[in-house]
Order: C-alpha cells, then structure tokens, then sequence
C-alpha cells in the first residue's frame, strides 16, 4: 500500500500525465488531464468510461475504388498507453462484461488493443448516492478492483496496486510513500454501512436469468413498463455495460471510411430489414434491452447480469423508467 | 492491413447468372482466382460494397465446388440492388463463413430427406442439395418441394429441370402461385402442396422460405404427423457484424448469426417468439 497527501494529488496527476495520457472523471464523463480539470464531486460521471476502450465512433478501415477495383486501407489509430484514475467499482466490473463480448473468440483487436493500453486506477465511493445499487450485484463499494485501487480519506490518498501493470505504474511514482494498509479499514466500514442505508436494496434477481427467460419474456407487464418509454435511447449510451453497435460508411475526399459507432435496441431502425421487422413497437425493443441484461446475457455468461448498479439511467430516464422499476415490477410477479 | 475479424478481404465477382425478375446468382472467387474459404451447407458470408454497406447472404453454391463461392441474391434493398447492376470483374468485400451450417455429416446421414423451399428461400438449401447430390450414397431418398410467385420466380429453375429432376432417387415437386398459360404442374401453395403430398413421417425435413410459408408448413407438417425434430430451418435477422457482438441477431438468448442460422425446429419452442 502507498500513500500520498491530498495536497499533492495535482503533482500526483502532472507526474502520471508526464508517463502517459490520464483521463480523470468529470461531470460530463472522462477527459484527459490538465491542471484546470475540475474533478467531479459526484460518485459517477456522466457518461461511463467504456468508451475509453469502446469509443462511440471510431474507423475501422478506409477503401479506395477505381473502376471496378477495390483498395482496402489500414486506418486503424495507434492506441497508445493511458491511466484512467477514479474509476467507480461498478464501471470496473463493467469492464469484465465488456471482455465477455469483445474477447470472446473471434477476438475484437480494437478493443483489445485499448484494453491492453489502459491501466484502470479505481477509486472507493465515499458517499454511494441514492442512485446507486451496486451491492445488488455483488459489487463492494469499498474494494474496487481495477489495476490500481485508491481510497480517499481527508487528508489521505491511499494507492494498492492488483496487477503487474499497476505495480509497474506505482513504482514509476516517486512521490509515493509507504502506508499501512490497515489505514484504509475505518473507511472501508464507513463506506459499507453507508450502502446498507441506500434506498434500493433487495432486488428481486433471482427471478431473472437462463433459466426465467420465458416466463419473464412472456409477462403481460411489458406493455405497462414499455407505454411511455420515448424509444430516445438514452439509457443505452449512458450504460457502462451496453455494447450493442453499428457499423457504418461516409465518403470524404474520395476515400470512403467504414466506422463503428455505439447503436441501441431501443432504435426501429436497429433490427429493421427490408425483408420485415422482428420487433415492431417499443414493446419489444424495451422488452429486449431489458431481458437481455437479465436474462439472455446471464444464459451466455456463466449467470453474469449485464448491469452494474450505476445508476445512471435512473438518472438520466426523461420518463423516469428504469431497470430497477423493471426487475421489481417483473421478479414480483411470482414472488 | 492489420487483422480484425471485422476486416473483410477482397474478392472478385467472376461470373452473373440472372435466375428471376429479381433474383441474380453471383459467382465470387479470391483476386488469386481461388475459392476465398471452405464452408458448410448452411453457412453464411458477409458481402460489401465500399460506399453503399455490407450484408450478410447465404452461400448457395455446395462446398463440393472446389473453386467458387455462389450467392443467389434478391433485389430488395441498397446493397442487393448495387449487386443487381454490376458486371463481371467487379470487386467485392468477403468475410466469414459465419454460423453453424446444417447437419449434412451427422444427422442428417442416412436419411430421407424433404427439401421445402418458398421464393428466394431455395438459396441456402441449394447448398445442401448439391451437397447431398455429390455423396448421394450417404442419403436416402430426396424429394425437393419447390414454390415460388410465377414459373418466372423460380430460381435456378434449369439446374432443377434438367439435372435434379433427372437423377435417380430425386423427387422433384414444383408449384407456383396462380395458373399460368404454359405452366403445366402444380397450382398452388407450398404448405397446401406438401399436405397433398402427403410424405411419409420417416423423413428429416430442412426447410426456408418466407415466415408465412414456414408458419403454415410446419403446422401441415405436424399434422401430417412429423415431429419438430426432424425439422431443420434457417433463419436470417438484420446483422452487422456475424461475430455475435453487434447486438441485434438474437432471438432470446440465441444468435443467429454465431448459434444459427440453423435451428432444429424444437428448439424454437425453448426461445422467445421474436422472428
């Protein structure tokens, strides 16, 4: 365990921005450091750090045509090296349910590349918000994973590398001292008996997974949940696990380029075909967003939910629905 | 070029048969004048033209054909209408095979087998059938109920006519729609059609065509009293990447494009009813 006063942090972030690019959490979302950045005082940013590694649009590939000829064109960017500091537990474990999907085999190289790239500095919630609800999914506010986990007391900036890549971090930081990680406990208690006090607690999961996909699936309470759902898709780009894309084309100076951008389930458009339409209303695109994240995903990965407890989207919902309305409406039924 | 799953290679449409007023057969080979891939009855591929998008299509050619690929496509969007206007000699983007493929090897060896197929729907088990045809020795009889609008709709109508029809253990079944003045076979629906037949229950049925006729057929099928498995079909939902990650293949829990496109009949039953 190393620690650092907090009157240094900033010397701390110049010293790793020296190294590597650092992404710090802001109000709106993750952004490179310079010494102007105001951190965010909330515990999560606005959007999810997943698009460090699955950026909402990046080029896949560029083409050239001539005649009847075709030249395909490497434009992939080089992913350099890059710390994130302040990663929340839950966007962490949104990490590991990222992989799932993209290394899966065939791999993802884009991903992969960024995931090899990154070194994830987390950072305890002190004060979990009323949004949060994390412990549901066996995520522990108070250890989270990631490369490098932080703590943040009053004074105290406490560091504990988990991986090679974060040892390899911390050990480039001489301004670091040693610290008792016993220094740590108080907090972590503290941290705990906060997300005891949280308002969702006791979701009603185990009604959802594999083996629930078609009871849930044939509810009669989709209708009532879906009504005045907007179809904007805004749940979806602001989900650390939702990893659902497009892949599209534009042509500039006479070179096309084929890129990859975020798309959501709750669009007509995403399963729209000119052969028919597999989910025509915003019932079963809801229906689908939410099921997948509770059941489908769970069947293919080992009983693993796609979702964290963020909260973001009871955030952000312009209609105030949400998944935790979804999983208590729905695992009620039989409870 | 730095490999991706997603990174197509190039290939080259070599030749263009024009089988309907909107179905055209395109015969694709590897620049170095090769087959791009082996694949499986079944097994789909990715085609793209630079510029106007990529989509998935069925390799309708037998991987018995040692060197090229062939896709039936239907003129029915942007990319399937830039294919319909091209020439020989043009370029494509290719990647895959992607999905499971039928189960020429194992099930299905040794059986009789029904052939079912409504429209554009005979693409993917023409694969199958020549398949088949090639090591007819392993399979017991074949009967191929083949639909279609018009005797005009019906793809591939000359290779069925002079070659299928024509060999020994091979029953071939065509219908269309409405009478026509020099149509002289069966008048009517495929579901209709296959209950008039009345086939014996012994047989493994693979079976593609529009949802209506899928729907319709089974229901004659299991009247007739075959069970859901023995019954094979495939399916095809809007993909973008055929690796099962983009996101919008599934039904349930299932991809189409990575657990599929083939799915025994009674496994439907275990998956939602979105499709």
């Amino acid at each position: 365990m190393k620690k650092l006063p907090i009157s240094q942090l900033n010397d701390l972030f110049s010293a790793i921005s020296r190294l590597e690019t650092l992404y710090l959490p802001t109000d709106a979302g993750f952004v490179p450091y310079s010494p102007e950045t105001a951190m965010t005082r909330r515990v999560n940013t606005g959007r999810s750090p997943k698009d460090l590694f699955f950026p909402q649009v990046e080029t896949l590939m560029g083409f050239r045509t001539r005649g009847q000829s075709i030249e395909l064109l490497d434009r992939r960017e080089e992913t350099k090296p890059f710390v994130i500091f302040g990663v929340r537990a839950c966007d962490c474990r949104s990490f590991d349910i990222l992989d799932s999907v993209f290394l899966a085999p065939p791999e993802d190289t884009f991903y992969k590349n960024r995931r090899q790239a990154g070194v994830i500095v987390t950072l305890a919630c002190n004060r979990p918000e009323e949004t949060c609800f994390c412990s549901s999914f066996a995520i522990d506010p108070a250890e989270p994973a990631g490369d490098v986990s932080a703590w943040q007391t009053e004074n105290t900036l406490y560091l504990r590398a988990n991986t090679e890549k974060g040892e390899k971090l911390l050990a480039q930081l001489s301004l670091l001292q040693d610290a008792d990680p016993e220094q740590i406990v108080p907090l972590q208690e503290q941290i705990r008996q906060s997300v005891m006090r949280l308002p969702i607690q006791e979701l009603p999961l185990e009604q959802f997974g594999a083996a629930h996909m078609m009871e849930r699936f044939s509810s009669e309470k989709w209708d009532e949940l879906s009504q005045s759902c907007l179809g904007c898709g805004s749940c979806t780009y602001v989900c650390p696990t939702c990893q659902c894309y497009d892949i599209k084309e534009f042509t500039a100076n006479g070179e096309i380029q084929r890129y990859r951008c975020w798309d959501s389930c709750m669009y007509s458009d995403f399963t729209q075909m000119s052969a028919g339409q597999p989910r025509p209303t915003q019932k079963e695109r809801f229906r689908q967003r939410f099921l997948h994240k509770l059941c489908y995903h769970p069947a293919n990965h080992g009983g693993e939910f796609s979702c964290v407890g963020c909260g973001r989207c009871l955030q952000k919902c312009p209609i105030h629905m949400n998944i935790v309305k979804v999983i208590r409406t729905l695992g009620e039924e039989d409870a | 070029m730095r490999h991706d799953p997603l990174i197509p290679d190039l290939a080259v449409v070599t030749e263009i048969r024009t089988d309907t007023p909107d179905v055209k057969t395109f015969r694709v080979a590897g620049l170095d004048g090769k087959k791009p891939f082996v694949h499986i009855p079944g097994q789909c591929a990715m085609l793209s033209v630079p510029g106007v998008g990529e989509a998935l299509f069925s390799i309708t050619s037998s991987p018995t054909e040692p060197d090229f690929l062939e896709f039936s496509i239907k003129k029915c969007g942007c990319v399937t209408a830039w294919l319909h206007e091209i020439q020989p000699g043009q370029q494509i983007t290719l990647r895959g095979p992607y999905g499971n493929g039928f189960p020429v090897d194992t099930a299905f060896a040794g059986k009789d087998l029904l052939f079912i197929a409504g429209g554009i729907g005979l693409a993917p088990l023409r694969s199958v059938i020549n398949y088949v045809r090639c090591y007819r020795q392993r399979y017991g009889t074949v009967d191929i109920v083949y639909g279609a609008r018009s005797k005009e709709d019906l793809v591939d109508s000359e290779e069925i006519l002079t070659r299928w029809s024509r060999e020994p253990g091979i029953n071939v079944h065509l219908t269309i729609d409405r009478p026509q003045p020099d149509w002289a076979g069966h008048v009517g629906f495929v579901p209709d059609y296959v209950k008039e037949l009345g086939f014996d229950t012994g047989k493994t049925v693979v079976m593609c065509g529009p949802p209506v006729m899928i729907k319709f057929t089974l229901a004659g099928l299991l009247s007739l009293g075959f069970s859901k498995e023995q019954i094979y079909t495939t399916f095809e939902l809007k993909m973008k990447c055929a690796l099962g990650k983009c996101g919008r293949c599934n039904i349930g829990d299932k991809y189409v494009c990575k657990d599929g496109p083939v799915f025994r009949l009674d496994q439907m039953d275990t998956l939602p009813d979105e499709y």
